[in-house]
């Protein structure tokens, strides 16, 4: 019953994809997956944006603000922050930990994007998708009034990019060591903190007390503070700066250590 | 050795496998495993669940790192095998966890899958050959079973892969569906790909397989093709009955030149010097007992009795 061998024909030699074309791919499917995912896009988009528009219209939040400050000028960036967070931190870090226990990660190390593929591919889908939330809800804060010192965009980016990195980390650090379950519930609780008290929408100055100044240190406030900075004056705040460059290395190094793939 | 595949048959060997040892928190899952795939066949590996046959398909796709052996892929050192882009897309692997984002619609998927190599195959005629259009728009996690086995197989193969690893492929699958499973395997085969086959289904084994390894306890029991393996063991009559015969009265009943045994509880079997004074004695020592003998058969033995012979359970 056993078959004969077969008598070979010749064969198209296989190649890989040269590797931006790969990394570009997983980028591409890495966005939209999460553009096409109802809950991302809530996390992502939806609920900055309500964040957006309540805080500048409404006063049930105590902002801190100085005299003639507006509060859309000091919510937009503290949103944009927000939007960040959401993306790179809480929605990778559950995308990740689900893609590992259902064997995503394990399938993909095996095709021609390689881990370090994956990884790349990943981080620019995470700066695709904040593209579009920069600029809808840029717009959207444009149309409530916010006016940002253009000089600012390019501290903000480099702010945007370096912070991206150290949450991503943080991201792939949880979900590497967590079950997939408990990486759900711990994403969404560290968003939620940090919403509230991370120095994100709410200024570092508004916080009480010592936590006020704890926040500085930490990437959301670090993030939130250097986008408000960037926003008002058009100026790099060096130390926010500093301190997400020590998170993304700090992190990188240990997700490098501790994540596991499967 | 360290070039890409160049995917010529004449290669030779597609994986070769030498003394791999596993352990997990000290406990052997795969114990000093020899492996050969060569190019343009399929080789089964066959054995009962724990036997290490998914950690030996984890090790040789870089997944797990043996903790001894060697295994060389397409020609190359395992390590260097991994670390390559171009030998990996020379890899297809259907893992038994499916690894298929569950959000995905699977055409997505597999252009996807497809953009990460530069020559694949035509991805609407791989996903019309396995039926995919069908369920084109279902996202993974609301596919049945064989609908993730069509895709998953598909996704294994969409690279054009000259070493293909198939993790139980056609599990879950309807008959029709097993038969354009098995039809893809041998054109793959054709056209000079190796194929490491794990399954429970001994007749897919005996159909497609070239060569077989039988593992049990990490080990490899027997290897050969499927008729040397069967024609090696001597012809038999068996039969099933009720579980726990005393066959000692069987033995006396029977000449000296044959063996009798319950290799699985229900499942008899007389071998040895076999001929037809023999096969009266079984039925006429059954008679006087009032024992049915079921399933009542003389001649070789298929690969699934070498399999129960060699391992004293059965796949399934």
């Amino acid at each position: 019953m056993s078959a004969a061998p077969a008598t070979p024909r010749a064969p198209v030699p296989p190649r890989a994809a040269s590797p931006a074309a790969r990394v570009l791919a997983q980028a591409r499917w890495e966005a939209g997956t999460m553009l096409r995912n109802g809950e991302q896009v809530l996390l992502t988009l939806v609920l900055p944006a309500l964040v957006l528009v309540g805080l500048s219209r409404t006063e049930v939040v105590d902002l801190g603000l100085a005299p003639g400050e507006r509060a859309v000028d000091v919510v937009a960036p503290g949103v944009l922050a927000l939007a960040v967070l959401s993306t790179a931190f809480t929605g990778q870090a559950i995308a990740t930990g689900f893609d590992r226990r259902s064997g995503v990660l394990r399938l993909l190390a095996t095709t021609p994007l390689g881990r370090g593929g994956l990884l790349a591919g990943r981080v620019l889908g995470v700066l695709a998708v904040e593209v579009v939330q920069v600029l809808v809800l840029g717009a959207v804060a444009l149309a409530v009034g916010w006016r940002p010192d253009p000089v600012g965009l390019l501290p903000g980016a480099l702010l945007v990019l370096v912070g991206t990195a150290a949450l991503t980390a943080l991201a792939l650090l949880l979900a590497g060591v967590l079950r997939a379950e408990a990486v759900l519930a711990v994403a969404n609780l560290v968003w939620a903190a940090l919403l509230v008290g991370g120095g994100v929408v709410v200024p570092a100055a508004a916080l009480p007390g010592a936590w006020g100044a704890l926040v500085h240190v930490l990437p959301s406030g670090a993030l939130g503070e250097g986008l408000r900075r960037a926003s008002a004056d058009g100026s790099l705040d060096v130390p926010a700066l500093l301190v997400l460059a020590v998170w993304a290395v700090v992190a990188a190094a240990a997700a490098r250590r501790w994540f596991r793939w499967d | 050795m360290g070039g890409p595949p160049d995917g010529s048959p004449s290669a030779g060997a597609a994986l070769r496998v030498r003394g791999l040892v596993k352990r997990y928190a000290g406990r052997l899952a795969v114990d000093g495993l020899d492996l050969d795939v060569a190019a343009g066949s399929v080789t089964a590996l066959l054995g009962p669940n724990g036997a290490g046959k998914t950690t030996t398909v984890e090790c040789c796709l870089g997944l797990r790192r043996p903790d001894a052996g060697s295994l060389q892929v397409l020609g190359t050192e395992l390590a260097e095998a991994t670390a390559s882009a171009d030998h990996r897309a020379a890899v297809g692997a259907m893992l038994q966890d499916g690894g298929l984002p569950t959000s995905a619609r699977p055409m997505r998927l597999l252009r996807h899958l497809a953009r990460l190599h530069a020559r694949p195959r035509d991805v609407d005629v791989l996903a019309e050959r396995l039926g995919i259009p069908a369920f084109a728009r279902t996202s993974v996690r609301r596919l049945s079973g064989g609908q993730r086995q069509r895709l998953a197989l598909a996704a294994a193969l969409v690279g054009r892969p000259r070493l293909v690893f198939l993790d139980e492929p056609t599990a879950g699958l309807d008959p029709a569906a097993r038969l354009v499973v098995w039809e893809l395997v041998r054109e793959v085969v054709a056209d000079g790909a190796g194929v490491l086959l794990t399954t429970h289904d001994l007749d897919e084994a005996e159909r497609l397989a070239q060569h077989v390894v039988i593992v049990d306890g990490g080990r490899a029991l027997a290897t050969g093709s499927p008729g040397v393996l069967t024609a090696r063991s001597s012809a038999s009559v068996r039969f099933t009955a009720s579980p726990g015969l005393d066959l000692g009265p069987l033995r006396q009943a029977l000449s000296e030149d044959v063996a009798v045994s319950e290799p699985a509880p229900g499942s008899y079997v007389v071998s040895g010097d076999v001929d037809p004074q023999v096969v009266a004695g079984v039925t006429s020592w059954c008679a006087q007992r009032g024992v049915m003998p079921e399933a009542l058969s003389v001649g070789r033995p298929s690969l699934e009795e070498v399999f129960l012979d060699l391992t004293g359970r059965s796949l399934r």
